[in-house]
Order: C-alpha cells, then structure tokens, then sequence
C-alpha cells in the first residue's frame, strides 16, 4: 500500500523507467531553452498525506520563442498525478499569481460537489497568495486531467494529466505506457484572441473560399451549379470552412507541451503492447490521431474501459481522453500525429525503440468544408423516406423540460427509431451509414434525420436553427468520412461492464446549443449563461434523459461535471460512460444518468472560448434526507 | 467495476420506475445554490472596444489632393453598445467636411444593430445637428450595409446607404467595392443639397491584410451629384463628377 511497495510492482518499474528514458530522450533532442519549463515533469503519487501544486506566472520557451505560461509546480503540463482508486486523497493547491484567483477542476471525477473546483459553481476559488486543500476518495479508475476552471488559465497552460490505478485488477494488459497530452498554445493574450472574434468573423481563418476557388468548382461542378451553392451558403451568411474558431494562424499544436519540431519521444521495445493514454487538454483544438503503420486498439474513452475496437485513426475532441493499445513490432520509429480538425496545424511525436529517432511526418490533408446537412437544411431528393411517418405536430420542441410522455415522436415508420417509447432498452441505432445518401460530397454517410426543429429561433444570439435534425453518432467526425481507413465512430463505443444503472429515463430535458458565429456568442436555449444564472433542476435519484440539438453549425464537446453520461448510442445495457462528448453541427444526440451525486454540477462546451462567452448552465441536484432510501 | 448479473438489470430498471412517482422525490433536501458573492463562473458579459479606421486615405484627383477619414468604433457587449462614427474630407490642411454620430446600439436580430443618437458636422459652415437612426449589420450574401436616417435641427430630413462587400483574391488579397449614396426629403439651398437622390459614389479598393488588423490599400474612387444638388454645384461652378485614385490604410483594433 505505501508508495515503496508500488514501485517495486513489475508494471510500475517499467512505467518509471519509460517516463525516465522519455524525459531523458527529448532533453537530449531539444536547444537549452526548453530546459525550464515545457514537456512532461516527473510524475507526482497523490495520497491522503497529499502534494503540493504551485499554480504561477513562468516563462516558458515554445518553438523558439518564449511565453509567459500560467504553470503548476513550473511546467506545462503540470506533473502527472498518479492516484489508486478507493483511497482519499490530498491536494494542496498554492495561489502564486499575483492577480488572478486559480482553481484546478478535477475532470471527469466523482467528487464531493465543493471539491469539483469550478469558481463561482462549487467553491469560490483561489485568491492570490491562499492555499487551498483538497481531499476526498477516489471513486473511478482510468485516464483523467485536471485544468484551471478560472478565465483563459487553461489556455496559458495549466493543464495536467491523471492516471487512477484500478482497485482490482486490470482488464486491459500492457507492457508499458505513456501519457500524451495534446493542447494548444498562443502567444496571444487569450482576451484579445476572444476580442478579435467577437469584432471580426472568420478573423483567425486563412483558409476561407478565394475568387480562384469558386472558377475551380465552377469548372469541377459547373457554373450553375456554383452559383447556386454559394448563394447558399451567402443566403445564411455562413461560411462552410468555419471548422475550427481559431487555427493555427496564432496556435501551436503542443504534445506534451512540445511543438512539433521538438518531437516528444516515447519509448518502447518491439513487440511491447504499449498503452497510449491520449488527453486532449486544448482550449479551443479537436484533433485526428493516427499513428502511420500502427493499428490503435480504443480500450478505454474518458477514463473508462470500453469493448476493445482498433481503428487507423480516431478524432479526440476537446476534453475527451482516449487509451489505445498499440504493439510495434519492428525495430523502428513510428509517428505519433495529431492533426488540427480544419488541418490548418498538427503536433506530433515518436514513438521509438531508442531516444533520437524519428520517421516521416505526413502532410497536412486537404481542409474538409461544412456542409447542408452540417446546416440542418433540407436536401430534396435525399430524405424522404426517414420522415413521412413523423408526427411533425409534435415536434414543437420548447426550451424547458418536459415529461418525456409528451415527446412521444411518432416515428414508426423510421427502422430502428423507437425514440418515442423512450426505453433504453428499445434504444435507437443511430448512424444507419449510407441509405441513399450518395452523390453529394460529405454526405455519404449521414446519420437519418430524427426530429425538426420547432418554431422558436432563440433571439439574436443564435445564427440559425438544425431544422432537420440527424443522429450523427454513427458518422465519422468531420474531415474523416473520405478516408480509407478505420475511424472510430460513436456507436463503436461499448462499455465492457453493463452499467449499474440502467432504465428507463424518467423525463427527458431538451437543451439546444445555439451561437452566432459571425458575433462569437455561444449560449445555451439562446441565452448567455449570465443571462439566465438559474440551474437546471433534477431530483435525487432521478434518472433522466438530455437530449442535445445543435444549432450552430461547430462542434461543440458538452462536459458535465459530477455525474457520468450514458451516451444513448444503441449499445443497451453498455451504453458508454462519457464525461465530455462532441456534438455535431445540426445534431439530435441523448444521454442518460441517474442524479445520484448531491451538487452543483456544471455543464458546459468545453471550447473554452465558447464557454467563457456564455455556453455555460449548471444542474443542482439535491440531497437525500436519510439513508433509508432504496 | 463489478460484473452486474444479468437479471439485475431490469430490476434496476424497476427500481429506476418507481422513482418515478413523486413521493418518491419527497424525501430529499435543496442543496443550496452557489452564494451571489461568489466570483461568475464564465465572464460572459465583459465589455469590449472595438475600433475601425475603414478608410483613412489620400485622394488624388483634378486640383489639390484630399485626406479623407471615416472610422467607426464601439465600446459595448454582444447586445448592447455606444457607437461612434465620423468621417470627413480635408484639403490643403484644412477640414471641408466632417461630422461625428454619438449613438447607442442595440442588437435587434443576429446580424443587426439600431442605432440611435445623434450627429454633429461642425463643417461646412454653418454647423448643424441632426436625431440619427440607423441600422447596421450584414445582409444575405456577405453585404455589409449601414442604413442611416438623419433629421436635422431645421427639420430637415436624409438618408443614407452605404454598402461594402469583400472579394478574397487570396486569404489576404482583398477587393472591396463600396457604395454609398443620399437621399433629401427636402432642399437645404445654403449648403448646395438639392431634394432627393442628391449623389452616388462608387470605390474599389484593394487591400493587402499583412495582420487582420493591418491593411494597406489602393483603389479608384468616383462619384457622381444627382438632379437639384448637381444644378446647384454647376451654377457655383463646381464639377459634378469626380474621379480619384485613392491610396490609403485600413486599421482595426
């Protein structure tokens, strides 16, 4: 049990020794510059005795220029915390800014509402100079992150990862691992990047449609043709490469806290089943992995164990975590290459069976653009079939919850569409790839059409609404539906154990995510989170339903704090467990959880600029009297 | 995690169900909401300021050169805003035109501002003030448009379009054509304004965005005076017509 008998756990040798031999292989690689601060520190073991974390202003160097990183214990990422799940813990977090109040959310725990460290919801932060100590018992095993919920202080590198040991054995066997930790960074302070978006549209997009592109589609796709599309997208003054809000035109992609060209190494020997334990801890930046001539096998997705599924490459989204087991068997180096979504930017790494190896980075791939489905417009000719049957008199979906009795959609004639029923047992199979769907790009694969949108437009802080609704979680993420590869999908997403609880929801509460792109605000049923400051009400021990729809035409990654989802995917019983799960533009996505943790539990896009514009709610759940309760 | 048997699973379900009856719910207690003195979660409504030289520029042309400003900027939330305008023309050092609006902004629908406010144009001689409605925003198809009415002092009543639209040559080669005319409700004889459409003018220009924010440009510039105001102009024996080239910057911050 002490931390001398872990050590000498064959399992944990390794682990140590490969964190030594990579720390010792990038220090090695890199100029004298990054020798303060950047890469990954030694890992930290938490106990109930407890650590030290000093949050601070450092300078850090970052592909030759130095930035003043807002830093734990001095380095981005902050240390890796290494916790056993049915043990307490202890965290002492030091404010050392001198003008700002810190926090550190743990996310993805089940945690004691005033330790979920979100200022303003569960405690009411860091001041500058105090200390503030966490504890309490660690109920979960897997791979999660810790981050500032305080202003831009995630974006400025306050970041870490966590890895809890499961209390029992395993179910995953590997020989060695490593923690990549995928983020961005800018030299910008985060304010102006938020003000620049809020005065321009499209201010960070460099890759936007030139006079030039619309004579190559008019030759490719015919004037006619042309025209009419981007009169399309002009009608709605929309812009179909909006695929991230801000780009590599000010980030640079960090693993590890590395930009690319300082190529973060990560050891291995031939043969060795190697379990990579991706964290997405960037502000703004989704990410398509691929590890060039290695199959990845997702064995876990925010923390928890799923069904093994072995794809070439997956999107992680921002706030997402995913373990994937990879087993190089030749003696030689392999890259690890995280691409931006909208391409304009990557990161990458090594993996290699010695330090100061490298192989070929591949190039950057074409942009995707959005597309009508992405706007949840009609397509003549494509749907049909889905919807006839659809009872559209019910559809006038309000803002507020509702009894789930009376979202009853008739939707008898859609196969496999029971939504109305609202059985998690009857659950829906989303994704349905490719019914006919051909002929249009991007549209090969779409998700069938679920629901319209009623007649509320949700007020000038949102642009336009998902009048036709897909369930998209059987499509690949954007930019991957042309690849020829494997793509890790939603619906591949299995928990290996059937969840605890599991029934029907008792409700079903339905929040739209809306936003004005060209104005950057973002907000939830139209409204700015200061806009409305009321949580959403559940009861104890309730077991409710949250259907998402997205207006807006981005992704957005919803992260609810507390309380795992259970994304309504089709899998039954072994619906995955998520703390954070990407949305898409014109969307109809559900999830389920039992309100069994007492709090207020924030629920918000993890986009942090959308987030830090208003896209921002909370559920309170309240406490039960006594114990007696069945 | 332990393995959940089979058959547990729908009395979970069961027991899911009966949670369902409210007295069910009875027996639980608020947890409290987070204190009001608490710090905001998000800083969702912090104020910004935004400044636009749209076009600061030297017109060459028959007779002396000219410097013309027009800048716009506003302090303000995503809904609510102070507005301010100006623009006007010198030559030979010396301000021809000029006026300033002073309005307060509201965002009406998704992409539209009113404005409301007021004008002041301390040149030509003699001043005058004017009640100023507008809106602003972006139309169907990427135009930029500012729609403008003005009541003046006198009573007398304008109005004013303006348009701009951007064609990306490159992801920083920019040609911006722009149109801007005015209409009188009435003649204001003193300062040559005829009724009616009184003038249009047409630019283009074309800008090079070494940043966003920074952006030099060249273009063309012509205007044109309608019905009684270009009378009035040809007795004072001015020119009714008017071509420049126009070199100048566009700055935003």
């Amino acid at each position: 049990m002490d931390r001398s008998a872990r050590l000498v756990h064959r399992r944990h040798f390794l682990q140590m020794a490969a964190l030594g031999l990579g720390a010792a292989g990038w220090r090695g690689l890199v100029s004298a510059y990054t020798a303060p601060a950047g890469g990954p520190a030694a890992p930290l073991w938490v106990t109930e005795r407890g650590v030290d974390l000093v949050i601070a202003r450092t300078p850090i160097a970052i592909g030759g220029r130095v930035g003043r990183a807002v830093t734990i214990n001095g380095t981005v990422p902050g240390p890796l915390l290494r916790m056993r799940e049915g043990e307490n813990v202890t965290v002492r977090v030091t404010n050392r800014l001198e003008d700002d109040h810190t926090s550190i959310h743990w996310h993805g725990f089940i945690i004691p509402s005033e330790m979920d460290g979100v200022p303003g919801i569960s405690f009411p932060g860091i001041k500058p100079g105090e200390t503030f100590t966490y504890r309490f018992p660690v109920r979960q095993n897997g791979t999660y992150w810790y981050h500032s919920h305080s202003g831009f202080q995630e974006q400025l590198g306050h970041y870490g990862p966590i890895i809890i040991e499961p209390a029992g054995a395993d179910p995953v066997s590997y020989d060695r691992e490593h923690v990549v930790q995928l983020s961005d960074w800018t030299f910008e302070n985060p304010r102006r990047v938020l003000s620049k978006m809020k005065k321009q549209g499209g201010v960070f997009n460099f890759q936007q449609r030139t006079v030039g592109d619309f004579f190559r589609d008019a030759r490719q796709n015919g004037l006619r043709a042309t025209i009419d599309e981007r009169m399309q997208w002009g009608r709605m003054r929309m812009n179909p490469t909006d695929i991230q809000d801000i780009t590599g035109s000010t980030y640079t992609y960090l693993m590890n806290g590395l930009p690319p060209q300082e190529n973060w190494m990560a050891l291995f020997s031939p043969g060795q089943r190697v379990r990579l334990r991706f964290i997405n801890s960037a502000a703004q930046t989704m990410f398509n992995v691929r590890i060039p001539g290695l199959a990845m096998t997702v064995v876990q997705a925010d923390g928890q164990d799923v069904h093994p599924v072995t794809v070439d490459e997956f999107q992680i989204s921002v706030a997402e975590t995913y373990d994937v087991i990879v087993t190089p068997k030749e003696d030689r180096a392999y890259t690890i290459f995280a691409e931006a979504m909208d391409r304009s930017g990557y990161t990458r790494g090594t993996l290699a069976p010695r330090p100061g190896m490298s192989a070929p980075v591949p190039a950057l791939r074409e942009r995707p653009v959005r597309t009508m489905i992405d706007m949840g417009m009609d397509m003549p000719g494509h749907e049909t079939s889905g919807m006839a049957g659809m009872d559209h008199g019910a559809m006038q979906h309000g803002a507020t919850p509702k009894p789930s009795a009376t979202a009853g959609h008739d939707m008898g004639s859609m196969p496999g569409m029971g939504h109305g029923a609202m059985s998690s047992g009857a659950q829906p199979t989303p994704g349905m790839p490719g019914h006919e769907m051909g002929g249009m790009p991007g549209m090969a694969q779409a998700g069938p059409v679920v629901a319209r949108h009623g007649p509320d437009t949700h007020g000038p802080g949102n642009t336009t609404v998902a009048m036709v609704q897909r369930s998209r979680l059987g499509e690949p993420p954007t930019g991957l539906d042309n690849v020829e590869h494997r793509v890790l999908v939603y619906t591949d997403l299995k928990a290996l154990q059937p969840n605890k609880d599991f029934g029907p929801a008792g409700r079903e509460i339905e929040i739209h995510l809306t936003g004005n792109m060209e104005a950057f605000i973002w907000g939830i049923n139209g409204k700015r989170f200061s806009e409305v400051r009321e949580p959403i009400q559940l009861q104890y021990g309730e077991r409710v339903r949250i259907t998402l729809v997205n207006d807006t035409m981005m992704e957005h990654p919803m992260h609810m704090h507390g309380m795992f989802k259970q994304i309504v995917n089709g899998a039954g019983p072994q619906m995955p467990r998520k703390h954070t799960i990407s949305v898409r533009p014109a969307e109809r996505l559900s999830y389920e959880f039992t309100a069994d943790e007492p709090g207020n539990w924030a629920f918000h896009c993890h986009l942090l600029y959308h987030m830090e514009a208003g896209m921002f709610t909370f559920f309170n759940v309240p406490e039960p009297s006594g114990r007696g309760r069945s | 995690m332990t393995r959940l048997a089979r058959g547990a699973v729908p009395a979970a379900g069961l027991a899911a169900l009966l949670a369902l009856a409210p007295a069910a719910f009875a027996d639980q207690h608020p947890f409290p909401l987070p204190p009001k003195e608490w710090p905001k979660p998000v800083d969702d409504e912090m104020p910004f300021v935004f400044l636009l030289g749209d076009r600061l520029e030297y017109q060459t042309r028959e007779g002396p050169d000219a410097r013309v400003w027009d800048v716009q900027g506003w302090i303000g939330g995503d809904y609510n805003k102070f507005w301010f305008k100006s623009e006007g023309e010198e030559v030979d050092g010396r301000a021809e035109d000029a006026e300033v609006q002073a309005l307060y902004a509201r965002r009406i629908a998704p992409f539209w501002h009113l404005q409301a406010g007021v004008r002041y144009d301390p040149k030509p001689r003699p001043s005058r003030s004017f009640a100023v409605l507008g809106l602003q925003g972006l139309a169907p198809y990427w135009f930029n448009l500012e729609a403008t009415a003005f009541l003046s002092d006198e009573g007398d009543a304008a109005v004013r379009f303006e348009a701009e639209y951007d064609l990306l040559f490159t992801q920083r080669l920019i040609l911006q054509p722009r149109l801007e005319t005015n209409f009188a409700f009435s003649k204001v004889e003193a300062l040559g304004i005829g009724g009616g459409f009184n003038d249009v003018e047409l630019g283009l220009r074309l800008r090079y965005e070494i940043k966003r924010e920074v952006a030099p440009y060249i273009g063309v510039n012509w205007n044109r005076q309608l019905g009684d105001t270009a009378d009035f102009a040809r007795r004072r024996g001015q020119d009714i017509e008017n071509f420049f080239i126009v070199a100048g910057i566009r700055l935003w911050y």
